[in-house]
Formats: C-alpha cells, structure tokens, sequence
C-alpha cells in the first residue's frame, strides 16, 4: 500500500479526515492503514468515493462521530487520521 | 496471554455447530443480523423465550436455541452473534460465520434494520453468496415509517432473489409471514436466485479458473465460488474453519491446488496482493448494496435523522457532555434512595411481624430453642433483611438503567468517557461495559466480548468489578442513609445520599481507569487497539415491557438468590454464634482471627466475616453483618436504617468504619457468579485469579491508606 500513500502525498488536495470541520462533507479518496484496522474500516463501508459527514467530537476533543453510509460512527483521531479525503 | 487458541479459535463453539434435531423433519433457522437492529426482539418474540435485548453492538452473545411449530412443521431457531461481516474480525463474529457458513441451516434469516438498510444489505448479500436459502427480515418497519422510511419490500425482494419479510417485533407485526416465507423455503417452494456480485475481472477470471476443480471435489457441500474467493482471499482463519468443515484441506487435491497457482497468477500478473484483494472484495458487495439500496429506499424527510443530531449535540458536547451525565446519574441514584424508602418499611414490618408469627407458632407447638434459632432467628430474618433492605433498590434501579439502555443513551456514554479510557490505554468499549457492570458485573463480563483486542478485553474483565453492581448499591445506600446523611431531615436526605452515591460512583469510575491504566502500564502492556463505536438511532423505550420485564425478572431472580443464598447464609451465621469451641462461639473465634487484619484496614472481624460469606451474594453483606451483631449480643427490632446505627455504633462502628466498608464493598473480590463468569470467559485459571486479586488488592490498600491516615491525623 506504500505506493497509495505516495501517490496521496503528492496530491495535496487530500486530508486526513480528522481535519474535516464539524458539518463539512467529504469523500474517501484512500485508507493509509493496513491489516485489522484496515479491514473494520473497509467494514463501514469506507471504500473509494464514500461520503463521509463530520458531525461533532465529543466533550474532550477525541474521538469524533462521523455520518457513514446513514449510521454515526465514533473513530478515535488515530483511525480518523488514516482515512484520506477529498472535501466536497 | 490467556486467550489461548482454544478459547479464542473457531473451535469454542464447534459442537453446537451441529444441532441435532430431536425428531426429523424438524429445520434448523439460523437468525443471524448486524448488532442492535432487534434481532433478539425477533428471537424472542418467535420463541416466547425471555431473554434480555440490549442495544448495544454484540449484545445477543452467545448462541441461544428455541423451537417453534409453524403451520405443522417444527424449527429450531438459532440465535447467533450480531456481526456486520462474515469477514470475521472478532471472536463473536466468528462464530456467527461459522454457524452461517458450515453449520449447515436449512435456511438463514438475516435481520435489517429498516432504518439503516444500506448498512446492513452488506451481510445480506454476504450470506447470498454463501447459502441461496436465505429470507430477509426487515424489522424496524415502524421505526421507519415513523422517521418517513419507505421501504419496497418487493423491488427487495426482486432484486435479493429471495423472500424478503417487513416486520415490527416489538409488536409482534409480520413475524406469522416471515416465518411462512421460511417454510416455503425450507420445503423448496421459493424461487431463489440471488444476484451474483461481480467483481474486478482478474479476480473473476481467477475464481472461474479454479470453480471447475473445486466443484469436483467439493460435491455440493459449499458453494465452489464462495470457497475459492476464500482460498485467494487467504485469511488463515476462515480456511482453518473450511478445513475442519470438509474434514479436509481442498488444496491437498492436486487439481484445486494447480488450479489455485494459476489463479494467483493471474492476480499477479494484475498486481493484485492481499490487501487489494480484500478491498476488491469489500468494495465490490458495498456496491452493490449501495445499489439496491437506491432501488429500493426512499427517505421523505431526511430532516428526522437531525432531530438524533440534535440531541447528540447537547448530550455529547463540550460543555454539557460530561454534566448531563453525572447529572443522569444522580437523578436515577435518587429516584432508587426515594423510591426503595417507602416499600422498604413496608416489607420490613410485615415481614417482622411474619417473624413474631412464627416465633408464636414455634412456641406453641413447643419446638426446641435451637430449632427456633436455626430456622427462625437464623434464616428467616436474614431473608428478611435482604428482602427489605437490599430487594428495593435493587427493583428500582434496574428498571431505570435499563431504560437509558433502550433509549441508545450508553453508547453516549462511551462516546463522552473515551478520551480517559484512552489514556488508559483501554478500548473505547470498555466504557460500555463497565456501565453493563452496574447492573451486574457477570453480565458486564461477558459484554466485554464486544472488546476484540485480547490485552483490551482482559483489562475490561479484571476491571468490571470496580464499578458497583445492582447488587452492592443498596449496602453503599444503607451506610450512607445510616452514617452521612440520616441525621439531616426530609426531604434534604435523600438529595444528599444521592449525591453521596453519585461521588462514590465517580470515584469508582476514577478507579477503573487507574488500575486499567497500570495493567496495561505492567502484565497487560500495550498501545490501545484501533475501535469504531456506532451510535446507534435513539429509539422510543418499551417503557411497561421494560417494567414488567425487570420488576418481575429482576424480583424474582433476587428473591430467588435470597433463598438460595442468603437463608443457608444465615444459617451458617447462626450456627456458628451458638457452637461454642471453649468459652467462646465459633463465629467469635473465627471473627477474633480476622480482627487484626481487619483493624488494619478500617473495619473488623465480622465484617469481613460477612464479606467472605457474601461471595455468593453481595447483597447479603451488611444483612450478615447485623445478624453477627445480633447474635453476640443484644436483640432488636427493626423499625429503621437509623435505628440500625445504634446497634453497628455499639459495636465499635464509626465514620471511619462506614467509609472502610464502603470502599472494601466498591473494591473486593468479584461474587462467586462473576468469578465463574470470568473463568468461562478467559478460559483460564490465571486470569480469572488475577481478577479476584486485583480489586482485592486494590481495596485493601486504599482501606489501609484511608485508616492509617485518619488515625495519624486524629479523625478517628
């Protein structure tokens, strides 16, 4: 999967979707993790072009509920962080 | 780690796999669903069978059996694990696979959720490709019309290629043509075609390269195409699950295997490794459920997902997050001291005066002192004293929780504490199920099987206890009611113990995190594992089924535990104050023996006499105490919990005691059914020692702190 990542860094135009803004939407545009991690992702469906809401973080900050194919789903910034968006 | 392959693997649960139909041409239903779309609402309502429904993912835990007749012919329904995929990721998940996947079912219900279709046709369309006789369930219908869902359950079913049903379990709607739809698949009367998912081509030209070998060897035991997606998939797992299923390795078959070589070839050739292939896979059923979902789906106002937004943001923000919370806390705490005060009295003075009754009788038909003593001083009035004092709040509090269970506020919860359990170095779940523990730690135990991470899971389980349980409220009440707030007057009181309580929680709360903390910081070392938590919609609770349910399962189950428990417990109390070995009674000796170390920790001998005959039961403590008190010396009767102070303060109690036996009641060993729980659970001695050692541990310690530093500083 290194070769995804490359070719994420050198589009700027994708963040992490930890940097999206409460009530903003995006869509997956790649997962930087890999094994487990990657597959419970793959399990909510984050696959390519996904639309992904950002709704709120919780009371201190960490994690985030995010609007994923109709269900909330709360990540920790360390999954958040490697899941790669493009804001729509 | 304890989690051995045993305990872990697919082979826990390999026996049940295959249930043995107790007269033939009885059909095995598999009732299989993603978490918490109120399948074991579904399960229950086919059955009649009363089991707890909980809505939190991984909820339905273990598999649960019940038989039905249906127009003539006889099912046997089986309830497995909640699970989003069949691509396991957990234990729990692996089960569920199994079963679907090589327990042989005559047919599968795959449960949905009405409201969140999309999300669950993924399971569908897995289990399509598995097995052809499958029936769809849609439940929640009334959930969704409710938030203008419209569902068309025919397209569904056009496009599935199987029956599709609408139902609402809860009030028992469609559930007579689910299971029609069953029988008519079971007796092969359903067309069935599902879809096939097309994937990339490499991938499909690589599995239609090996169908042929496959097919060969397999004889219609699995679907060809299923197992060689497996086979390329190479997840060690699954193929472990399809070896111990055939009873043999298809690779082993020179065919498969050529066949299997050229086919990674091929994906070779295309760059396709691991990973990809995986995501490949992943994507292509997404898809396709996405697809359908389009079809098939029409939400008329999308406005009413806002109004759960709406809430969240209140309940789960900065600023009233974590206030809302303890403030919940509190009220339901209150409502418990209230509420439990009046049927308290009540039961305490017709079960006294059923006590004076009996004392009569005995004496009338002139019955042995001891005889009396045994049956009536020793084990009615211990039951009585559970009944009166502990049943109460117990009744109280369970329903209450249970509630913000229905309404989906625990996963708040979780939501709101994961950045502490974080820092802990724990699972995000963990929060989850130490708020289960409060209503009882065994069942907070076996929820932590929604924890995947091995290390995450035993730290939850050794750490459950730390968090009262239904059980041990009612002795916090009793000391504060007694000790802290009883001298202050109505209605003030009872606002003060709740906010006692609510303190003593916290501090719980607080403990758990800590020693999560230094058992990951030590034998459980580690970096917290990745987690996804979904909160679910906020559903409308099923407040009397809730009532009825708990009261009467909840009274029952205590009463029950009373007399099994608590009655032989107080017999024993009993017996031992009136055997005398020398000058003095058994229980003196015995309570003598305990007494330094006791003192060492803030209490005494027979305090922890009653600690350690209440393992079976946590809520016989303070009543096991008061019956050593009473056995040694004066008799009372009891007309309230300020009353009883008198006798504990003549037996050498003080504030300190009361803070002792209360933090001793919040941090000692698991009762005997949560330690069992343990056992069965980590499947390991280990383990389940160190769980009883840990809070042990724990609370000697803290009780040793507490009373040294009182007494250096001359509080006590």
């Amino acid at each position: 999967m290194e070769q995804s990542t490359a070719l994420l860094m050198e589009h700027g135009q994708f963040m992490p979707l930890s940097f999206l803004p409460a009530g903003k939407k995006a869509r997956v545009r790649g997962l930087m993790s890999n094994g487990i991690s990657r597959r419970r992702m793959l399990d909510l469906g984050l696959i390519q072009d996904t639309e992904v809401e950002a709704l709120q973080k919780s009371p201190f900050g960490d994690p985030a509920a995010y609007l994923i194919r109709g269900a909330v789903i709360a990540l920790r910034l360390e999954e958040a962080s490697k899941i790669m968006v493009e804001a729509m | 780690m304890g989690l051995t392959k045993q305990s872990t693997g697919s082979g826990v649960l390999a026996p049940d796999h295959f249930i043995e139909r107790s007269h033939p041409g009885q059909k095995i239903i598999a009732l299989a669903g993603n978490p918490n779309v109120g399948k074991s609402t579904v399960f229950n309502s086919l059955t009649g069978m009363r089991q707890h429904t909980g809505n939190w993912p991984g909820k339905t835990v273990s598999i649960a059996r019940g038989n039905i007749v249906h127009r003539g012919t006889h099912f046997i329904l089986v309830d497995i694990p909640g699970t989003y995929s069949l691509m396991a990721n957990s234990v729990e998940e692996g089960v569920a696979r199994d079963f679907i996947c090589f327990g042989d079912p005559d047919a599968v219900i795959v449960v949905t959720d009405a409201t969140c279709l999309e999300r669950n046709l993924n399971l569908v369309l897995q289990t399509l490709e598995v097995t052809r006789n499958v029936v769809v369930c849609v439940n929640l219908m009334d959930e969704a019309r409710r938030r203008k869902i419209r569902i068309d359950l025919e397209e569904l079913s056009r496009r599935l290629g199987v029956p599709v049903a609408g139902t609402s379990a809860r009030s028992g709607k469609g559930l007579g043509k689910l299971m029609d739809e069953v029988q008519a698949v079971t007796h092969g009367r359903s067309s069935l075609n599902p879809p096939k998912i097309g994937y990339h081509e490499a991938v499909e030209s690589a599995v239609s390269l090996m169908e042929p070998a496959l097919k060969a060897v397999l004889k219609n035991r699995l679907s060809a195409r299923w197992v060689a997606l497996r086979l390329l998939e190479g997840e060690g797992s699954i193929l472990e699950s399809i070896r111990n299923c055939l009873g043999y390795d298809p690779l082993s078959f020179e065919t498969v295997n050529d066949s299997f070589q050229k086919a990674k070839e091929i994906l070779r050739e295309n760059s396709i490794g691991p990973d990809l292939f995986r995501d490949i896979i992943v994507s292509g059923i997404v898809r396709k459920a996405e697809e359908i979902s389009r079809e098939v789906v029409a939400v008329e106002d999308p406005g009413y997902n806002m109004r759960d937004r709406r809430i969240d943001r209140i309940l789960t923000s900065r600023t009233f997050g974590i206030p809302i919370m303890i403030a919940l806390l509190g009220v339901i705490l209150w409502l418990t001291i209230t509420g439990a005060n009046y049927p308290s009295t009540l039961l305490a003075n017709s079960l006294f005066w059923v006590e004076d009754q009996l004392t009569a009788l005995f004496a009338a038909i002139g019955a042995p002192a001891w005889l009396h003593g045994l049956l009536v001083t020793g084990m009615y009035r211990t039951l009585s004293w559970v009944v009166s004092v502990m049943l109460p709040p117990m009744a109280i509090f369970f329903p209450l929780f249970t509630l913000l269970e229905d309404l989906g506020y625990l996963p708040r919860v979780a939501f709101n504490l994961d950045s502490f359990f974080k820092k802990a170095c724990a699972h995000g779940k963990q929060a989850l199920t130490m708020c289960m523990g409060f209503g009882c730690n065994a069942a907070g135990v076996v929820g932590c099987r929604i924890i995947d991470s091995p290390r995450e899971r035993l730290i939850a389980i050794i750490t459950n206890n730390f968090v009262p349980c239904n059980g041990r409220f009612p002795t916090l009440i009793a000391i504060i009611t007694m000790f802290f707030a009883g001298m202050i007057d109505e209605p003030s009181r009872t606002v003060i113990s709740a906010l006692m309580l609510t303190g003593v929680i916290l501090l719980a709360v607080v403990m758990t995190l800590l020693v999560s903390r230094i058992l990951s910081k030590t034998i459980l070392k580690g970096l917290p594992s990745s987690f996804a938590l979904e909160l679910p919609p906020y559903r409308k609770p099923q407040v009397g089924r809730i009532l009825i349910r708990s009261l009467l399962d909840r009274t029952l189950f205590v009463l029950g535990r009373a007399i099994a428990v608590a009655a032989p417990a107080g017999l024993v109390i009993w017996g031992m104050a009136n055997i005398n070995i020398g000058e003095l009674s058994l229980l003196s000796h015995c309570a003598g023996f305990l007494d330094p170390f006791a003192r060492l920790i803030g209490m005494d001998g027979c305090i922890i006499m009653a600690f350690i005959l209440g393992f079976p039961a946590n809520e016989i403590v303070i009543p096991l105490v008061i019956m050593s008190y009473m056995a040694t010396g004066s008799m009372m009767e009891f007309e309230s919990l300020i009353q009883l102070r008198e006798l504990l303060v003549t037996n050498g109690w003080t504030w300190l005691t009361a803070v002792c036996v209360m933090l001793f009641s919040l941090m000692h060993w698991p009762c005997s059914t949560t330690c069992l729980t343990i056992k069965k659970e980590t499947q390991s001695w280990k383990w389940t020692i160190i769980s009883i050692l840990v809070p042990t541990a724990a609370g000697v310690a803290v009780c040793f702190i507490v009373a040294s530093c009182a007494r250096l500083l001359g509080l006590a």
